[in-house]
């Protein structure tokens, strides 16, 4: 015997399922954008001494930067809340614009809430004598990895 | 004239002053209330309110700010919860005059009968929401939603807000690690306002408008929901800009505007420049001023308040309503209190363990 209440309640619990499995849906994207982590960003002779090299930032993710030791990729991620600061050349730092953190160009914070420095990437030599950055591997100050060899490319 | 005034407002505008300025206006309201909820006084608030938008609009840069989409419903909520903050207090201040005077409060006067609150105020509040749909509907119709460009990961808008409601929390993210102002505090803000009906179920006062019988109840209310809530998204609204550094209301947003704001660390005051060694290398020794401060603040003070001041109230609460109690109420002043630390001695973190992303 079918009682009213009891359809009702059938539907209402079909119509359920059925919104939660279309949100359910949404889960799983058609598309997933997932950049390279690895790539090649030219020799290191199209890098200048002493300056903050913003060309990657909107593809990558990076700055590439030459200091007098040699060629490091910071990251473009605030370490506070993932922001994207500005590199801002006359104050010579990067400045994030949510909360104001601001980093020297070695990635180290200085002010604001960041509570670490920028990460660094794996920085290396490719075969054909262009750099290779891979975002795969990072390095933080904070765990003492700067120190690791493939931070930093001496050149 | 004007440009002298203008500089002034811009010279006064800080933080830290106007955060200072809201908590001496807030204490002047809950310890005269009679007087500020006068309609002289009130009514000279308003008006004196009311004067600095219609002069500031002409300015061209805070002209923009107030007209902005965005920021029209802000300066509607000043003036919204202004009256109603004073309307609520008006009543409360007459029926203490009535109280103290021996009367009953002027609810029973008006009338004594009881009524059920479905349908007779269910209905009321379906009238208002019908016609706050219609308002949202005509709003919607007369201003363009302020939309941006499709997000994109490798781009930040300088300044970039959040939406008007959680400028708030954008401010609290200034002074605290993003676990706490973003994930913790949010928490403890929610469950401790659904905690208050159980941490206050003295049914004395229910049904009427009353200040004096309530006194802080109303006032912790009044502090937490001003300042730490409207006067900090009133601040993130008008007077934060680009990187996030304080602009007056009448000064241009300048790109290149050099605040230093070089923050430092408890453990560095206590052992770089008290004790003139160095930091040890050990995190725990590190922090362990920190940590000690954490607990004198957050034990210490419970236990001794509870054994001197809050003795009679701990009695009538019980221990475990009580220390919940104590406890919102800390976590609430903590806030102020690391801002002022912040804006007095640059200090950064209490804590701060970046090997375990771990800061207070
Ligand atoms: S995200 Fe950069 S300062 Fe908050």
């Amino acid at each position: 015997m079918i009682t009213w209440l009891g359809f009702a309640w059938t539907v209402f619990a079909a119509a359920t399922v059925a919104a939660l499995s279309t949100t359910l849906r949404f889960m799983f994207p058609n598309v997933l954008f997932e950049p390279k982590t690895s790539f090649k960003i030219g020799s290191p002779d199209t890098y200048e001494l002493g300056k903050v090299d913003t060309r990657w930032e909107d593809k990558y993710g990076v700055w590439i930067i030459r200091s007098p030791e040699g060629i490091y990729a910071l990251s473009t991620v605030c370490t506070h809340l993932g922001c994207k600061p500005s590199w801002m050349d006359s104050e010579q730092k990067f400045k994030c614009p949510c909360h104001g953190s601001g980093f020297y160009k070695s990635g180290i914070n200085f002010e604001g809430p960041a509570p670490r420095p920028l990460e660094r990437f794996s920085i290396s030599l490719a075969d054909d004598g262009q750099i290779l950055v891979d975002k795969s591997k990072k390095f933080q100050y904070e765990k003492g990895e700067w120190s690791n060899p493939l931070s930093l490319l001496a050149v | 004239m004007i440009e002298v005034f203008k500089e002034a407002v811009n010279q006064f505008s800080s933080p830290v002053a106007i955060f200072t300025t809201g908590i001496l206006l807030l204490a002047l309201f809950v310890a005269l209330p009679a007087l500020m909820t006068s309609p002289l006084v009130a009514g000279a608030i308003g008006l004196l309110t009311v004067a600095f938008f219609i002069f500031g609009y002409f300015d061209p840069h805070f002209g923009e700010m107030v007209a902005r989409p965005d920021n029209i419903p802000i300066v509607g909520l000043i003036f919204i919860f202004g009256f109603f903050t004073w309307y609520a207090m008006r009543k409360a201040v007459l029926n203490d005059a009535l109280i103290a005077a021996g009367k009953p409060p002027k609810e029973k006067e008006e009338s004594e009968e009881k009524v059920m609150v479905f349908p007779y105020l269910i209905y009321i509040e379906f009238v208002v929401a019908l016609l706050y749909a219609a308002g949202l509907v005509f709003w919607s119709l007369l201003i363009k939603a302020p939309l941006e460009d499709p997000a994109n990961p490798a781009l930040s808008p300088n300044p970039s807000k959040a939406p008007w409601y959680f400028l708030g929390l954008q401010e609290m993210l200034v002074y605290f690690d993003p676990w706490l102002a973003g994930v913790l505090f949010p928490t403890i803000i929610i469950v401790g306002l659904c905690a208050i009906p159980y941490i206050d179920n003295d049914p004395k006062t229910s049904g009427y408008y009353c200040f004096r019988q309530r006194r802080w109840g109303i006032t912790a209310f009044l502090g937490g929901f001003w300042l730490l809530w409207i006067l900090l998204i009133l601040m993130g609204t008008f007077l934060r800009g680009p990187n996030w550094n304080f602009f007056g209301p009448f000064e241009e947003w300048n790109l290149h505007k050099v605040v230093p704001l070089v923050n430092v660390n408890l453990s560095e005051y206590f052992y770089l420049k008290w004790l003139g060694i160095g930091l040890p290398k050990n995190w725990f020794l590190r922090e362990l001023p920190g940590f000690t401060g954490l607990a004198a603040y957050f034990w210490v003070i419970p236990t001794l308040l509870e054994k001197t001041v809050f003795k009679k109230l701990q009695e009538r609460m019980g221990t475990a309503r009580y220390h919940i109690l104590i406890l919102l109420a800390l976590l609430m002043l903590a806030l102020p209190i690391k801002m002022y630390l912040r804006w007095a001695f640059n200090l950064k973190y209490l804590v701060a363990i970046p090997e375990f992303f771990f800061n207070i």
